[in-house]
């Protein structure tokens, strides 16, 4: 195995660049390296200017999600072995703004998030229990695979939908309103069933299915989705058949 | 945000059946009028055959709900191709009208053209 | 809409391009598995025309049989066909992502699932094939 790999990494530097440039960096080669441990490499001992995001370097918190040779991946999931001979092309991910580097915008997602009304919404009609929500296991398995979900971006990197429709809420938006669905302490499915059945919601989905390829926790957004998409039609046809009936 | 428009659901409700129907029904359909019975892999069913079939009301009703689901299912699939493949988002109306509106023409002449089967 | 960071002015974002589902292999797969609907919409076509043949007489649907072994029409049905299996195929691999059964608390597994479909696929089949011939 030889001793070194190249690394292209694309620099954006706002206050001089008018676009986006590579610049390519020799890394040592190591068995154990992830692309991660190969950017810290080169931002402790050859340029210090590379910015990037990165914390728990175990796939947990989410923060390292890059365009690695074209895939969008966890940079601290990513073994440089796995890349060889290189050189391995490192790009911030796909469908966001950049900031610098391989620093991207993530306001619109942070901005849309709360739509989805992610917590428990309790039933209004009743006083706040006075011992714990108690949940059997099986009521567990039933949302725990959305519950999963690190918000490291990675779906919509891989959704080309989201790349075209800019109000397009996306993978892990609805993948996280299923998951409080279908939580059975949660009675907050009508009003997320409002904004999540608008056009930019469920429907702008074509199931390409590139988010659940892309997602590092297996969560499967896309499959999230179309259960949703079902749930919808199955609402709609009850009111539309039913309007007098009540929920 | 826009608001929730009871016409999208239906329209998948329709896509989603068309998908299920056609793909279970039509690669046998196709196999065998399509390629075996015209390069003569197989014996052609005489026309007697297939008349009494085409005649009975089951057929009928069958095909017809094939032939509407299925064009309902391509112009749904081409709707959102064309919006994103060509990126075309800005007309919107006009290709929601083309698609829409070949399937329910499409489905208008097959209702027809099976209901006067005689 | 979105109330950004101020960093607004020097954001970089690229442009989608044109030919955005040439770049991945999964992506032209997705739009011809869509485009794949186009060709079930001829083959629905092609059934009607056969049953209007049919409904017309022996002899219209003799001269049907005869257009439909013309090269041109066998050519369109061959690509017809390879494109309805495909749609076919990729239709009952994506089944179980949709359809989440769970059968005395545990969760039935996609391939029992998929399996299912292809199984009811077969059983549909023989039967118009049993019907027609």
């Amino acid at each position: 195995m030889p001793d070194t790999i190249a690394v292209d990494v694309t620099r954006y530097r706002p206050d001089r660049d008018d676009r986006p440039t590579t610049q390519r960096y020799e890394i040592p080669l190591r068995k154990e390296w992830t692309v991660l441990d190969g950017l810290n490499y080169v931002k402790d001992r050859v340029d210090g200017t590379l910015s990037y995001r990165w914390s728990c370097r175990m796939g947990i918190c989410g923060s390292c999600g890059m365009t690695i040779d074209g895939d969008p991946k966890l940079a601290c999931e990513t073994f440089l072995t796995d890349h060889r001979p290189g050189p391995v092309r490192v790009e911030p991910l796909h469908n966001f703004p950049v900031i610098r580097d391989l620093v991207v915008e993530l306001t619109d997602f942070m901005a849309k998030l709360p739509r989805a009304k992610p917590w428990l919404v309790t039933d209004s009609d009743k006083p706040p229990p006075d011992a714990e929500y108690r949940q059997t296991p099986a009521e567990m398995d039933e949302y725990k695979q959305y519950s999963m979900c690190i918000n490291c971006m990675l779906c919509y990197a891989a959704c080309p939908v989201y790349g075209l429709e800019r109000d397009f809420l996306g993978p892990a938006l609805i993948a996280l309103a299923q998951r409080y669905n279908l939580d059975s302490r949660d009675h907050g499915a009508d009003e997320r069933l409002e904004v999540v059945s608008a056009p930019e919601g469920v429907w702008d989905c074509t199931f390409v299915g590139e988010c659940s390829r892309a997602c590092p926790k297996g969560v499967d957004p896309a499959g999230a989705i179309q259960r949703y998409k079902v749930t919808a039609a199955k609402e709609t046809l009850r009111s539309l058949l039913l309007p007098w009936g009540r929920r | 945000m826009t608001t929730r428009r009871p016409v999208e659901p239906v329209l998948w409700l329709a896509f989603s059946a068309g998908g299920m129907l056609s793909a279970l029904l039509v690669p046998v359909l196709l196999l065998l009028f399509g390629l075996a019975f015209p390069l003569g892999l197989l014996p052609a069913p005489d026309h007697a055959h297939l008349h009494a079939l085409v005649r009975s009301p089951v057929t009928r009703l069958v095909l017809l709900a094939l032939t509407v689901l299925a064009l309902f299912h391509a112009a749904h699939r081409l709707r959102y191709t064309v919006r994103d493949g060509l990126q075309l988002k800005r007309l919107e109306r006009l290709v929601d009208a083309l698609c829409y509106g070949g399937a329910v023409a499409g489905s208008a002449l097959a209702a027809y053209l099976l209901a006067t089967i005689s | 809409m979105t109330e950004y960071t101020g960093l607004y002015q020097r954001l970089y974002r690229t442009r989608v391009p044109i030919l955005w589902w040439l770049r991945r292999r999964s992506y032209l797969a997705f739009v011809v598995r869509e485009l794949s609907s186009v060709f079930v919409a001829w083959a629905v076509v092609f059934l009607l025309l056969l049953a209007h043949a049919v409904a017309s007489g022996p002899r219209q649907y003799q001269s049907f049989l005869a257009w439909s072994a013309a090269p041109w029409v066998l050519t369109v049905n061959a690509v017809a066909l390879a494109l309805v299996v495909y749609h076919a195929v990729t239709w009952f691999n994506v089944a179980p992502q949709a359809l989440v059964l769970r059968v005395r608390g545990r969760r039935v597994p996609a391939r029992v699932v998929a399996g299912l479909h292809y199984g009811l696929w077969a059983l549909v089949s023989a039967v118009v094939a049993w019907i027609v011939i």
